[in-house]
């Protein structure tokens, strides 16, 4: 009895996430399988086919995989030489590789924006020393350089923690069992750290994925990924069931990325939640 | 000898690949010179200039009220939230955090967009549809920060409370509350990072009027770059700076850390 | 006698300016049961992780099998270790955890499925190859651990307090378990703990230590009926240790009264520490009593009573199988062969002792 009246406190969350979470949902699929004038159709949807969408989308997945690669293998090195380090010094130098993370995201778009532009920081230094200029900004280079340096603590920190939680004993019972140092790091470590490495994957490719704020501020209107059209089918076109319709498409595929990585996580046994 | 060296030139190549953009627009912000490159000398002109620009101004109040306000509702909700899951079968309790997991897993623009669709069909787009979206994605990182903490917390403690004479309520402030304050707080401080940092849902849900800083930078950086974003840069950056350096080294910390 | 196969000579090791073992010479012999037993910080871990080759002595050699081992690697040891938490790998099942060692050695699938289910077997786990270690209970997961080990045949195995996170029951449960596993196995063990109960069960040799010093190796019985100072005597059992005076070899004069003893050789009128065991305290009436006293307290303790006499200023332990009440006035006699006289601490590491006991 008093368990059923304690259950009760979620109500108030139960109907916000119905009232927020859910019926917007619904109302997104409302719209992606209309016409304007509320008829049903498909052609929203299947519009992703239409070369301008299918490019952004494919050009969207491609930099979203580079950008994660970049992170992880910038990554895993890192945090080995963080849990590596004195426990005292940790604390700190973990500390400063978040810190960038509270920055406003727009104004870390703003830094690089300065620091690639023709007369920025990057190709003065270049001229000085006698090297050929960067001529990156305005080009996915530039988008993919900006989204890792946006989205590098977030691959950081979860390989991090799961390699902070390794207990020194079980690498010792390696050891002891005649590992060496090569065969510990496949068979114990990189198993064990799995589960961080993928929450780290999916925590990187999915805003990647789907973000448009990078791509417009430094690709210079030249670089389209698919959250550029949405964005521009909704803020410009005002064609709010073609935007729904490609929203619905991205949905999918973040979802699908998820499961995919989930089941190589279970294969491998290390779940992701 | 030679590995920690190697180690040591990594650290400080990502060192300097997170902190080379800041510390350049920190530079910058002093500059006198409108170039990006050459130095005209010290001044404090764009930091005068972003004080007297009530746009910023307004746009920056608009963000901490929001934030604030929106990490505040989420907390309330989020922990009745969590004490009621906590109390819910497995089975319920499965469901519900699959549910909370959507806005955290779904992309941004999404859930900015899905919202959008839904307020225009019932209202203006303004401060208070910001505020519903923003306590929107708020409230899971409340509910799993808050969580863990109550799992932890030892059950057979409230019941010793509740067996020595405690009403639920009085044993609930007393026992539970102290041992799952520090997830309610770190709880809210997620929530409110969050909120400082959001671009896409408040980009889709803010209707024409407001702005936020984010979405403010946005428009200003689409027209081209003006010095007085260096100065806010610096000062946003201090501003982080000090708080993250308060919470992780500061008195609470230190407590935290003697337990 | 089986020959020394690990011998640890002039082992020292400090952590940040801290001794944990100063001048440490231990021999172990082939095929024993040999036990470090002492409290927590006695360097007994350390001790086994010098021979485990998880610290590196900073100064001193370890000799295995004849070889000086001190430098070298834990993988490249003959030996291996079951940890105090099991330390099994997560992520594997039962028998991947086993296999490990094994696949390293790049033994043939055939070999390793045989030794599996060797191990299994000898550990009473039949059947569990494909269980998943977070499956397992305490003592399951112990056991996996042991099985872990011995299927690579090492010629020692250490074992760090294993059963330390066991509850009673079970631990002596396990107790017997590895008495047998050592006899079918026919290898060395070497075995931390803190457990003095555990120690005399099991082991062939104990060796007692304190702040970074052996204070006394010897057999179970030598140890506890024989110890060589107040802090074995206290460590190992209980007693009763009051401070005497030697008045001439085979008579000790304790609380004002002459004891008659058997040891011989210490001088006339020297102070020493005698030792009487609480079971070896015999209560007589009082007329017969070397010393009368009176009884303080009284507790049933299944086996025995156990009772606090107050004579001459002292409060004896006392241990035996007819109660007294509380109250009761008694007379404490002592057979000359159960008194222990201990010297006196003079050396530096003797102090040690007394600081602690």
């Amino acid at each position: 009895m008093r368990n059923l009246k304690r259950q009760l406190l979620a109500g108030p969350y139960l109907l916000w996430m119905a009232g927020f979470i859910l019926l917007p949902l619904i109302v997104i699929l409302y719209y992606a399988f209309t016409t304007t004038g509320g008829n049903f159709t498909f052609l929203n949807v299947s519009s992703i086919t239409f070369s301008v969408h299918f490019k952004a989308l494919i050009l969207s997945l491609k930099l979203a995989l580079i950008c994660t690669l970049i992170c992880l293998v910038l990554s895993y090195p890192l945090a080995m030489i963080l849990n590596n380090m004195k426990a005292k010094s940790q604390n700190f130098i973990v500390f400063i590789f978040i810190l960038p993370m509270w920055m406003n995201f727009m104004l870390r778009i703003l830094a690089w924006r300065m620091l690639l532009s023709n007369h920025g920081v990057i190709n003065s230094l270049l001229d000085t020393i006698g090297l050929p200029r960067l001529d990156i900004l305005n080009t996915p280079t530039a988008v993919v350089f900006c989204m890792v340096y946006d989205f590098l603590p977030f691959m950081i920190l979860p390989i991090y923690n799961s390699m902070a939680r390794i207990s020194s004993d079980v690498i010792e019972a390696a050891r002891d069992l005649g590992a060496n140092s090569i065969t510990i790091f496949f068979k114990v470590i990189v198993p064990l750290t799995l589960s961080g490495v993928l929450s780290g994957i999916i925590m990187v490719f999915v805003p990647a994925l789907t973000s448009f704020a990078v791509s417009d501020l430094l690709g210079g209107g030249k670089v389209l990924l698919i959250g550029n059209v949405i964005e521009q089918a909704f803020m410009q076109e005002y064609n709010w069931n073609l935007g729904s319709g490609l929203s619905f498409v991205l949905m999918i595929f973040v979802i699908a990325s998820m499961a995919l990585m989930n089941s190589w996580g279970d294969e491998n046994g290390a779940g992701v939640w | 000898m030679i590995r920690k060296s190697v180690e040591r030139f990594y650290l400080i190549l990502i060192f300097l690949f997170l902190y080379l953009p800041i510390g350049v627009l920190i530079v910058l912000s002093f500059n006198n010179s409108k170039s990006k490159v050459h130095w005209g000398g010290f001044t404090l002109k764009w930091y005068q200039k972003l004080f007297s620009n009530s746009a910023i101004l307004e746009a920056f109040s608009t963000t901490i009220v929001i934030s604030l306000a929106s990490a505040l509702i989420a907390t309330i909700l989020g922990v009745l939230a969590a004490l009621g899951i906590d109390a819910m079968k497995k089975r319920g309790q499965a469901i519900l955090l699959g549910a909370t997991n959507i806005p955290l897993l779904n992309a941004d623009i999404v859930t900015g967009i899905s919202m959008m669709l839904l307020f225009v069909r019932f209202t203006r787009l303004g401060m208070s549809t910001v505020l519903i979206a923003h306590i929107t994605f708020n409230i899971p990182y409340v509910i799993l920060n808050v969580l863990p903490k109550l799992k932890q917390s030892s059950r057979t403690a409230y019941e010793a409370a509740l067996d020595l004479g405690a009403t639920p309520l009085y044993a609930f402030r007393k026992i539970v509350w102290p041992q799952i304050l520090p997830g309610v707080l770190s709880g809210f401080l997620m929530a409110m990072t969050m909120s400082l940092d959001d671009f896409s849902v408040t980009y889709f849900t803010k209707g024409a009027g407001i702005n936020t800083l984010s979405t403010m930078i946005y428009t200003e950086m689409r027209k081209g770059i003006r010095p007085e974003m260096y100065a806010l840069s610096t000062l946003l950056f201090l501003i982080a700076l000090g708080l993250l350096l308060f919470m992780n080294f500061g008195p609470s910390a230190q407590k935290q850390r003697q337990q | 006698m089986s020959k020394r196969l690990i011998d640890l000579q002039h082992i020292t090791k400090s952590y940040d300016g801290q001794m944990i073992l100063d001048d440490l010479n231990l021999y172990i012999r082939e095929n024993e049961f040999l036990t470090l037993l002492g409290p927590s910080g006695c360097g007994k871990t350390t001790t086994l992780r010098i021979i485990g080759g998880f610290e590196t002595p900073d100064q001193g050699t370890v000799i295995f099998d004849g070889k000086n081992i001190t430098e070298l690697a834990p993988n490249q040891r003959q030996l291996n270790t079951v940890f105090q938490k099991y330390a099994l790998f997560p992520h594997m099942s039962i028998a991947e955890n086993i296999a490990f060692g094994l696949k390293i050695r790049k033994k043939s699938k055939a070999y390793i499925d045989d030794k599996i289910k060797y191990a299994l077997k000898l550990v009473n786990l039949e059947g569990f190859e494909k269980r998943s270690v977070n499956s397992l209970s305490g003592g399951q997961q112990q056991r996996i651990a042991i099985a872990r080990a011995i299927v690579n045949e090492p010629k020692v195995l250490l074992l760090d307090e294993p059963l330390g996170a066991l509850d009673l029951k079970l631990r002596q449960d396990m107790q017997y378990e590895l008495i047998r596993l050592k006899n079918e196995l026919g290898i060395t063990f070497v075995y931390v703990t803190h457990d003095q109960e555990e120690a005399l069960t099991m082991s062939d040799t104990i060796v007692v230590m304190n702040q970074g010093y052996i204070q006394q190796v010897g057999t179970p019985q030598d140890i506890y009926n024989e110890p060589v100072n107040a802090f074995v005597a206290d460590f190992i059992g209980e007693s009763n240790i009051i401070s005497g005076t030697m008045l001439k070899d085979c008579l000790v004069q304790i609380l004002n009264v002459k004891f008659p003893c058997v040891d011989e050789g210490f001088g006339a009128n020297v102070p020493v520490d005698v030792v009487i065991r609480p079971e070896d305290v015999e209560l007589v009436s009082p007329e017969q009593g070397m010393l009368t006293g009176e009884v303080t307290s009284l507790i049933f303790k299944g086996v025995h009573w156990e009772m606090e006499v107050l004579a001459n200023g002292y409060e004896w332990l006392v241990q035996a199988t007819q109660m007294h009440p509380v109250g009761d006035h008694v007379g404490i006699w002592v057979a000359p062969d159960n008194i222990q006289i201990m010297n006196k601490p003079e050396s530096n590491d003797e102090k040690a002792v007394e600081s602690d006991a």
